[in-house]
């Protein structure tokens, strides 16, 4: 059952009215242009003992996604297909408003709406994750850890998964066991990515519309457009979130607005991810 | 079930669907309000093999207390899919499906309920799939919307939704289960359509911008149809009320 949240931060009308003049003058409550970003900080290998993982700061938006693998059985309708699982956790080291327990209704639609984008583009190259094919096939479990909240945790988490995805490696699996094992920290090769995949999440405030929402401008937006893209511009994936409403047109303008940041993301990652494959060589070397 | 593999999700030969549908055609639509005795308000709508039942309970108390909002009623919706609806036994503990489609459900219809006018309490909507074959979560919000205006309860606009998607390299309005399981794009819309506002949009696949343009009006299209739909069946049943009464007042007079 979902509730109208009555534990809401409460935002001061001033507040409100503050950041609403502000946007009229083309300003935002921290100073950013409305299509500006907030820094973008990314740390691949933050977690030696995942597969994959990285770090990723988005203003004071701190998220931490963690790749393991796996052994598993593959689903009856794919069994030729290795798995993708997205899970999401908002743990209460992230806010006052985030309390212990099983994942609330927001945690689940931020896994949801990643796994959805990377799983229907087939980013990840499931097919060549199969141990004994129909029997046993690698689970890649992405979880995304939710360590500072200042706002716009979605695209965070999808700039940290796809960091740490491109960062991954499959481990090796010892096939002559009986049942296999995966042999742990003895690597086989990367993990096999046919796409890049990121989310980019724009909010509706009054009649203007913001990129990169922080906690403030969210709990005061009427709505919120999150729009996932592959890297050639494909859309792959919608999801509206909020109270209020969209015209058409705000459609058309947020998923142009949208793709201007998923570019400004992509770009970050790629950054981040060749610097830290670039450090790995040198010291294997 | 139906394998993969034998199905022609689109014809080109004859500009046909697998169930000999053209794109911009609806399954049949169903509808039907005041259908439970208990509640408020109900509806059940009906796409195809598709069967939903939507109940509303309130402006009713809600304990505890501190739930609720003093400036606001709150609203509590329940998407949830009965064990037997679909073709494998579902559990039915919720989901995290169903988790995410309460959540969007709710967010919507609180652009179109006049929650202000009841603060303190609580309106329950709880959505319940009898029978899925594609297009849930729209019929849901379709007959909530629908069990809330026979309810009574002050709207902005009736919510009417429809699936659309990319079935075969076509769009294609009101896509059914197969279409949803071997197509490219399943994308739910949900509007206002008396206001044109949208107020749920989610989208599972890949479309390229052209795609979205086309498969969005397609969308409204389908949309306006479904809410005359929904005008004329509320229409029908204030209506017999009101010749019941005429024809009350008549005999005491």
């Amino acid at each position: 059952m979902s509730l109208t949240p009555s534990q809401i931060p409460l935002v001061p009308k001033v507040k409100k009215d503050t950041i609403i003049s502000l946007l009229e003058e083309g300003k935002r409550i921290d100073g950013r242009k409305l299509d500006e970003v907030r820094p973008i900080k990314i740390e691949p290998g933050y977690v030696e003992k995942a597969d994959g993982s990285a770090l990723v700061r988005l203003g004071e938006t701190v998220v931490l996604a963690g790749i393991k693998i796996e052994l598993g059985t593959p689903y009856p309708d794919s069994p030729n297909e290795g798995i993708m699982m997205v899970n999401a956790e908002f743990v209460p080291v992230a806010s006052p408003y985030f309390e212990p327990g099983p994942p609330d209704e927001n945690a689940f639609e931020l896994a949801r709406v990643i796994d959805r984008s990377f799983r229907e583009t087939h980013a990840i190259k499931l097919d060549e994750l199969v141990v004994v094919p129909g029997q046993k096939v690698l689970v890649i479990w992405d979880d995304i850890y939710v360590l500072n909240h200042a706002g716009n945790l979605i695209d965070a988490g999808a700039i940290a998964t796809l960091a740490a995805l491109a960062t991954t490696r499959v481990p090796s699996v010892d096939k002559d066991a009986d049942p296999p094992i995966i042999k742990r920290f003895e690597y086989e090769k990367e993990l096999p990515m046919e796409k890049m995949v990121i989310t980019a999440t724009i909010a509706k405030i009054g009649q203007h519309l913001v990129v990169d929402p922080n906690d403030e401008e969210e709990s005061v937006a009427d709505s919120r457009l999150s729009v996932s893209f592959v890297r050639d511009g494909t859309i792959a994936g919608l999801q509206k979130m909020g109270e209020g409403a969209l015209e058409p047109s705000d459609v058309d303008d947020m998923i142009e607005l949208g793709w201007k940041t998923a570019k400004k993301y992509f770009d970050e990652i790629e950054k981040a991810v060749t610097s830290y494959k670039r450090m790995l060589k040198n010291n294997a070397t | 079930m139906v394998k993969k593999t034998d199905i022609l999700l689109f014809d080109e030969e004859k500009g046909v669907r697998h169930d000999g549908r053209k794109p911009e055609d609806m399954r049949p639509v169903r509808m039907q309000v005041g259908v439970l005795d208990n509640a408020q308000g109900s509806a059940l709508v009906e796409f195809g093999k598709t069967r939903i039942l939507a109940a509303v309970y309130g402006p009713r108390e809600i304990l505890p207390k501190h739930m609720t909002l003093p400036g606001r009623a709150i609203l509590r919706i329940r998407y949830h899919m009965a064990p037997f609806s679909t073709t494998e036994r579902k559990n039915p503990a919720p989901s995290r499906r169903e988790i995410e489609l309460s959540k969007v459900i709710r967010e919507a219809l609180e652009a179109s309920v006049f929650t202000r006018l009841y603060p303190r309490t609580t309106i329950d909507v709880f959505i319940e799939v009898l029978q899925a074959d594609g297009g849930t979560r729209t019929a849901g919000i379709t007959a909530a919307s629908l069990a809330l205006a026979d309810a009574g309860i002050p709207m902005r606009d009736l919510i009417a939704g429809v699936a659309v998607g990319k079935v075969g390299g076509r769009i294609v309005v009101d896509v059914d289960e197969v279409e949803d399981s071997m197509g490219e794009a399943d994308m739910p819309v949900a509007m206002m359509p008396g206001l044109g506002k949208i107020v749920l949009l989610q989208l599972n696949g890949s479309l390229s911008r052209e795609e979205f343009k086309q498969a969005i009006n397609m969308a409204i299209g389908a949309i306006n149809k479904i809410y005359e739909m929904q005008k004329s069946v509320l229409k029908e049943k204030f209506t017999a009320y009101s010749e019941a009464g005429k024809n009350k007042q008549q005999q005491h007079s």
